[in-house]
C-alpha cells in the first residue's frame, strides 16, 4: 500500500555513522515519510563545563550564537530559516549544547553553510551582548526565581553533587550571570566550538551519501583544531551521609517531597547496571502501574501523586529522583517513610515476572514510538553520542533492556538507593511569612 | 509561487472511511512505522460544565482511563502497560478530546480498551476520590504560579457571567462538590455520534477501521443534549488589572476580541498575528521586547478562535520595574499594525514562513491525526491541507491592512498583570 520504505520491519531505521577528516562525527537517520529534514549540531560541552565563577556561560553562549558572524549580520541566519519556512532553536544541558533547524529537504545545504559558519566565525560586541544578558536574567527569573519548586530543585542538585559540577544550575546563578562578559563567552567558544567536539545529526528525507557530501563541502572546510577539548570534571565521591534541604515560601500552597540519589549513567555504569536502573525506575515510577502510585496513591492514599525519574544519559555519575505529593493532613515526614518502604522492598525482594515484563514492554515500545518522530530520533542519537555512548549502544538498547532480570533490579536498588546516600528535599509553605 | 503543495500530497492520501452504522473517520494509511494513532473530539468541553460546577468535564476526562467494564483502575492500567497502549482524554473550553496510540500488534486490545473507556467507564469511588484529590492538589500547586494566575484571572474577568469565565480545571469550591452523578450526567449530555469527529493515522486499512469503529461506538447515543451557549465578547477592553504577588518578575496576559476559524479573514488574521508575535525570532514583539531591549525571555501573541468568543491574546514576563515599558511597546505594536498594517517585507517573510513550515506541523502520526480532527471540527474541508497555503499566498498588503484593522480595531486590550509592577 505505502510507497514509503519499510525500515521499521527490518528492525528500525538504517542509521549511518561517519567521521570527517577534521574530526566531525556525522549521524544520518533516514525518514522518507515527508520531504523535510532535521539538522542538528551537538557540541560536547554543557553547563558542567562552565569555568568556576562563570556558571551559566554555556547557556549564555547558546543565546549569543544567534548574534551573527564575520560573514553574516545579526539575525541573518534566522531570517533565512524563517523565509525558507524552517523552524530553529537551541538547547543547553549539563553535558551538551545543541542547535537545530527543521526545513524542507532541499534547504539542507543552506543550513549547513550557516551552521558551519557559526562554528568558528562568531562576532560579539557589547551592544549585542548586554541586552541578551538581560534576556537570560529574565529567563532565570521566569523559570526559577518566581517558582519555589524550581528553587528547591536547584538546592537539591547542589546538595547531591557536593563536588561535581552537575550541582550547578544550567542557567547559572544570578550573581554570576550578571557578571558574564563578552570575553568570557568568546574564550569559552574558542575552547569548545571545534569540529572535533561536534556531532552533526541529520534525520529525514536524505541519504547517507548526500549528507556526507554536503557536510564535506561545508563543515569539512573547517580546519581541525588540533585536539579534542577535554572536560575537566572532578569525580563526585561516594556519599556517606544523608542530607536534607528544606525550602519554605509563603507562595507554596501544595507541599511536596523529593528524594535524590547519585546513580551511574550509561557512560559510567558497569555492564547492565544502567539498564537495570531504567527498569527499576519504570517499576516504581510508571504513572498508572508503578509501585509508588499503587502503594502510596491508591492503596495507602497518603499521596495524590508519586513518580520517579532517572537521568541515565550523562557523561559522569548522574542522578535518580523520586517525588511524591502528600494528601492533605499527611506530613512530609510520614510520606517520606512510606516512599522509603517502597524503595526498601525493591532492594530486599525480587519483583515478580509479570511486573518485570510489563515494565520492559513499556520501555521497549518507546523505541518504536520514537521512530514516528524524526526529531525524537535525532535527539536520542545526538544526546547518546554527546555523552559518550555509540550508535551501536543505542541500537542494542532494547535487547539490553530485555536482558534485565529481577535479581539485577534488586541489586541496583540495594546498591544505589540506600538511605545514607540520599538527599531529601522538602517544599513547604512558610506559614510565618 | 507554484510549489505550495506538500509532496506527496497529504490531502490526496486522506480517506474518508464510512462504517456500516454510519460513522465517519478520516484516515491516512501509512505503514512506515508499525503503529496506529487515533484522535477523537466531541463538542462540549468545560463550557458545558454546569454553571456552579466548573471542572466537571476535566474531572470526567481524568476518570475515563481509571477503570472501565470488567477492569477496575489497577487492572485497566495493567492492561494499558502490558500492551504499551497510550490512552488519554482531556477537556478544553470547547471540546472533549481522546488520544490513542498503539503498536500495530496490539491493535485489538487497544481499540477494545478505548471502547470500554468511552462507553463503560466505571467511575468507582476510589478513583473518583483520588482524581478529586489530584485536581485539588494541582489547583494548590498552581495557586501562585504567575502565568496560571494571570491566565485564569483574565478569563474570569473578561468573560464574567459567561461559560468561558469558568475555570477549565475547576475551583477549590467546585471540585469537592462534583458527584459521580454530575459526571455521568455530563457524559450523557455530551458523548454522542452527533458531534463526534474521528481521525486515524498509521498501519490500518479502511475496511478494518470501519469494522473497529462500529465496535467502539456501537452503543454511542445518536444525539447530544448540549446547553446553548451565547456568543459573547470579552469585557474590560482598554483596562488593566493588577493581581498582587510577591515576586520580582511580573507575568502579563492580554487579550481582546478576535475572529472565528470559519471567518473568511481568519487565515489573513493568522498571518498578521504571526507578524506581531508568532513563534519565530523575526516577529515584532520578539525583536522589540526581547532582542533590542532585553525586557523578557518569553513574549508571544496568538489567536484563540474559541467557538463562542474568539480572541487574540498574548503575554510576556518581565521584571517589575520594566512592566510599564514592556506594555507600552506591546500596545504600540498592536496599534501600529491596526493603523498601517504590516510592511511589505515582513508580510513577505511571514507568508514564506507560514507556507514553508506547514508540513513541519505534521511530522508525526499523532500530530497528523490531530490536524485531521481539527479540520473536521472546524469544517475546513478535505482539501484544506493543500488550499491553506494558497490562501496564505494570496494575502497582499491591502488585505493584510484591512484585516489588521478589523482584528485589532483601536488596538485596545484588556491586560492582567500578576506581580508587583512599578508605575502601572
Amino acid at each position: 500500500m505505502s510507497k514509503f520504505s519499510t525500515d521499521a520491519e527490518s528492525g528500525g531505521p538504517n542509521i549511518a555513522h561517519v567521521t570527517l577528516e577534521n574530526g566531525l562525527e556525522i549521524v544520518v537517520i533516514p525518514d522518507h515519510r515527508t520531504p523535510v529534514v532535521t539538522h542538528m549540531v551537538w557540541y560536547r560541552n554543557g553547563s558542567a563545563d562552565d569555568p568556576v565563577g562563570k556558571s551559566g556561560i554555556a547557556h549564555f553562549l547558546e543565546h549569543l550564537m544567534f548574534k551573527g558572524t564575520e560573514k553574516h549580520r545579526q539575525g541573518e541566519f534566522s531570517d533565512v530559516v524563517t523565509a525558507l519556512g524552517g523552524q530553529e532553536n537551541a538547547f543547553t544541558s549539563v553535558d551538551y549544547t545543541a542547535y537545530y533547524q527543521r526545513v524542507a529537504r532541499e534547504h539542507l545545504k543552506t543550513m549547513m553553510e550557516f551552521e558551519s559558519d557559526r562554528m568558528t566565525g562568531l562576532v560579539l560586541t557589547d551592544e549585542i551582548v548586554d541586552p541578551e544578558r538581560d534576556v537570560v536574567i529574565e529567563e532565570r527569573r521566569m523559570r526559577t526565581d518566581t517558582d519555589p519548586a524550581a528553587e528547591l530543585g536547584e538546592a537539591l542538585a547542589a546538595t547531591l553533587f557536593t563536588h561535581h559540577p552537575y550541582g550547578k544550575p544550567i542557567i547559572g546563578y544570578m550573581h554570576e550571570i550578571e557578571g558574564l562578559k563578552r570575553e568570557d563567552a568568546l574564550t569559552y567558544y574558542r575552547r569548545f566550538y571545534t569540529p572535533e567536539n561536534a556531532i552533526l545529526v541529520v534525520a529525514g528525507d536524505v541519504t547517507r551519501d548526500e549528507v556526507v557530501s554536503l557536510a564535506q563541502e561545508t563543515y569539512g572546510k573547517i580546519p581541525a583544531h588540533g585536539e579534542k577539548p577535554s572536560r575537566l570534571r572532578p569525580r563526585e565521591p561516594d556519599p556517606r551521609s544523608a542530607r536534607r534541604v528544606t525550602l519554605a515560601d509563603p507562595k507554596v500552597e501544595q507541599p511536596s517531597l523529593q528524594l535524590a540519589w547519585l546513580a551511574p549513567s550509561y557512560t559510567t555504569a558497569s555492564k547492565g547496571e544502567a539498564e537495570a536502573l531504567e527498569v527499576l525506575v519504570q517499576l516504581i515510577g510508571a504513572s498508572g502501574t508503578g509501585r509508588l502510585h499503587r502503594k502510596l496513591v491508591m492503596e495507602e492514599a497518603v499521596a495524590v501523586a508519586a513518580g520517579a525519574w532517572y537521568q541515565s544519559t550523562a557523561v559522569d555519575r548522574s542522578r535518580l529522583l523520586v517525588y511524591a505529593v502528600p494528601r492533605p493532613g499527611i506530613t512530609l515526614d510520614a510520606l517520606e517513610a512510606r516512599v522509603l518502604a517502597v524503595i526498601d522492598e525493591m532492594s530486599k525482594h525480587p519483583v515478580d515476572e509479570n511486573e518485570l515484563r510489563r515494565a520492559k514492554t513499556r520501555l521497549v515500545a518507546d523505541t518504536i514510538y520514537a521512530q514516528d518522530s524524526q526529531s525524537s530520533l535525532a535527539r536520542m542519537y545526538g544526546s547518546a553520542l554527546a555523552t559518550g555512548s555509540t550508535v551501536e549502544d543505542v541500537k542494542s538498547w532494547p535487547d539490553l533492556i530485555e536482558a534485565v532480570d529481577a535479581a539485577s533490579v534488586k541489586k541496583a536498588a540495594a546498591t544505589w538507593l540506600h538511605p545514607h546516600r540520599m538527599v531529601t528535599g522538602y517544599l513547604l509553605k512558610d506559614e510565618a511569612a | 509561487m507554484n510549489d505550495l503543495s506538500i509532496k506527496p500530497s497529504l490531502s490526496s492520501r486522506i480517506q474518508v472511511v464510512r462504517s456500516s452504522s454510519g460513522l465517519e473517520a478520516w484516515l491516512i494509511e501509512d505503514y512506515t512505522v508499525p503503529l496506529i494513532a487515533m484522535e477523537i473530539a466531541m463538542d462540549g468541553g468545560s463550557s458545558q460544565d454546569p454553571e456552579n460546577l466548573p471542572g466537571t468535564a476535566s474531572f470526567l476526562a481524568g476518570l475515563l482511563d481509571e477503570g472501565a467494564g470488567p477492569y477496575d483502575s489497577a487492572a485497566f492500567h495493567d492492561r494499558l502497560d502490558d500492551y504499551a497502549i497510550e490512552l488519554g482524554f482531556s477537556a478544553s473550553r470547547d471540546l472533549i478530546t481522546g488520544h490513542l496510540r498503539t503498536l500495530l500488534k496490539h491493535r485489538n486490545e487497544a481499540f477494545d480498551i478505548l471502547r470500554l473507556a468511552l462507553n463503560e467507564a466505571r467511575l468507582d469511588e476510589e478513583p473518583v476520590e483520588r482524581v478529586r484529590a489530584q485536581m485539588l492538589a494541582s489547583l494548590r500547586h498552581e495557586a501562585n504560579d504567575p502565568d496560571t494566575k494571570a491566565n485564569r484571572t483574565w478569563f474570569e474577568k473578561a468573560f464574567e457571567g459567561h461559560a468561558y469565565a469558568r475555570a477549565v480545571k475547576g475551583t477549590f469550591d467546585s471540585i469537592p462538590k462534583i458527584t459521580r452523578n454530575d459526571l455521568l450526567s455530563y457524559r450523557d449530555r455530551v458523548f454522542s455520534r452527533e458531534t463526534l469527529k474521528i481521525a486515524v493515522v498509521g498501519a490500518i486499512d479502511a475496511a478494518t477501521l470501519a469494522k473497529e469503529l462500529d465496535q467502539i461506538f456501537a452503543n454511542f447515543p445518536a444525539k447530544s443534549k448540549l446547553s446553548n451557549i451565547s456568543v459573547t465578547q470579552p469585557k474590560l477592553i482598554g483596562s488593566r488589572t493588577i493581581v498582587d504577588l510577591d515576586i520580582t518578575q511580573s507575568s502579563i496576559r492580554y487579550g481582546a476580541p478576535g475572529l472565528q476559524q470559519s471567518d473568511p479573514d481568519f487565515v489573513t488574521a493568522s498571518v498578521i498575528n504571526h507578524i506581531l508575535g508568532g513563534g519565530v525570532f523575526s516577529s515584532r514583539l520578539f525583536r522589540e521586547v526581547r532582542e533590542k531591549r532585553g525586557l523578557a525571555y518569553s513574549v508571544f501573541s496568538q489567536l484563540a478562535p474559541l467557538d463562542h468568543g474568539p480572541l487574540h491574546m498574548g503575554g510576556t514576563s518581565t521584571k517589575n520595574e520594566r512592566v510599564a515599558e514592556s506594555l507600552a511597546i506591546i500596545e504600540a505594536e498592536i496599534k501600529s499594525l491596526a493603523l498601517d498594517g504590516p510592511n511589505g517585507e515582513e508580510l513577505d517573510i511571514a507568508k514564506k514562513y507560514l507556507i514553508g513550515s506547514w508540513p513541519l506541523r505534521f511530522d508525526t502520526s499523532t500530530k497528523l491525526a490531530n490536524q485531521l480532527v481539527h479540520m473536521q471540527v472546524e469544517n475546513l474541508g478535505l482539501d484544506y491541507m493543500e488550499c491553506r497555503n494558497g490562501l496564505v499566498a494570496a494575502v497582499n498588503r491591502e488585505t493584510a491592512a484591512r484585516v489588521a484593522k478589523r482584528l485589532y480595531g483601536t488596538g485596545e486590550i484588556f491586560t492582567v498583570i500578576v506581580g508587583r509592577p512599578v508605575g502601572v
